[in-house]
């Protein structure tokens, strides 16, 4: 698992529409199993595996047994941990354009 | 001269990041400060190697406090004099705990305009999924706001 790595192939993973609805799935009441978030999602059990391990490689999702069957969950470190980093280059900006703007404006 | 009107409008949204500010100088000044190599390095705080060169390649470490271990190397993409610049580089995260040689780079874009009272200056970085277009395509009908958008819902969502 990636979660030391940098961010981006974390984005690359986010990057698929059937991948950020299993995301919103799990954050409003995980964990599920592979049948329940297959339930309603027009995609088959084996393509909902397949989202689930590109996820669980760069360490958004997790599973857990619960009995017999194989749960899934969200990693909610490492989507905050995105959102940093998002939120880290903008401010660096930020301070980047100030620095120009006293630069320029002297 | 063209007098844009539009808002300062500062966006972090798709797989990009923009930023747009008002600098009360002339755009040949503010274009210097850009892409003369020094003046970039002065205030952007990077001791850089050399000049900037369309599709060459230019090294340089920072200067800002805490970050004076990382050499950032800037790939010039084009240079339109006094109203477009361009390179490609590693995102602007310095983490020392990350070695982003092998990462896709992120492309900065800076574009000037003239404005009332000076220079409007927009800087763009994008790039930050490298997706093919038709996933990203696909990725981003379902919501405008794309996925750093839908990062930022659901960071908030489930704190």
């Amino acid at each position: 698992m990636s979660s030391k790595g940098s961010a981006a192939p974390l984005f690359a993973a986010l990057g698929d529409a059937t991948r950020l609805r299993l995301l919103g799935r799990l954050s409003a009441g995980g964990p599920l199993s592979i049948t329940r978030l297959s339930e309603g999602s027009g995609v088959t059990r084996q393509a909902i595996t397949r989202h689930l391990h590109a996820l669980g490689r760069v360490g958004l999702v997790r599973h857990a047994r619960r009995g017999r069957e194989r749960v899934w969950d969200l990693n909610r470190e490492r989507l905050e941990r995105a959102k940093r980093y998002i939120d880290q280059i903008a401010a660096q900006w930020d301070d980047a354009a100030e620095r120009l703007r006293a630069f320029v404006e002297d | 001269m063209a007098v844009k009107t539009q808002a300062p409008d500062d966006t972090v949204s798709a797989d990009r990041i923009e930023k747009r500010v008002v600098l009360r100088a002339p755009r040949t000044r503010v274009w210097r400060a850009l892409t003369n190599a020094e003046e970039f390095g002065t205030w952007f705080r990077v001791k850089l190697e050399g000049p900037f060169t369309e599709g060459k390649s230019v090294r340089g470490r920072l200067s800002i406090p805490g970050y004076e271990h990382v050499t950032l190397e800037m790939l010039v993409e084009r240079i339109d004099p006094e109203r477009y610049f361009s390179y490609r580089w590693h995102p602007y995260a310095v983490d020392p705990a990350v070695d982003y040689s092998a990462e896709p780079t992120t492309l900065v874009e800076f574009t000037l305009e003239d404005t009332e009272g000076g220079t409007a200056l927009t800087i763009v970085e994008s790039g930050f999924d490298r997706l093919p277009p038709a996933r990203r395509a696909e990725a981003f009908r379902m919501n405008d706001s794309g996925w750093t958008g839908q990062i930022k819902q659901l960071a908030k969502y489930v704190e």
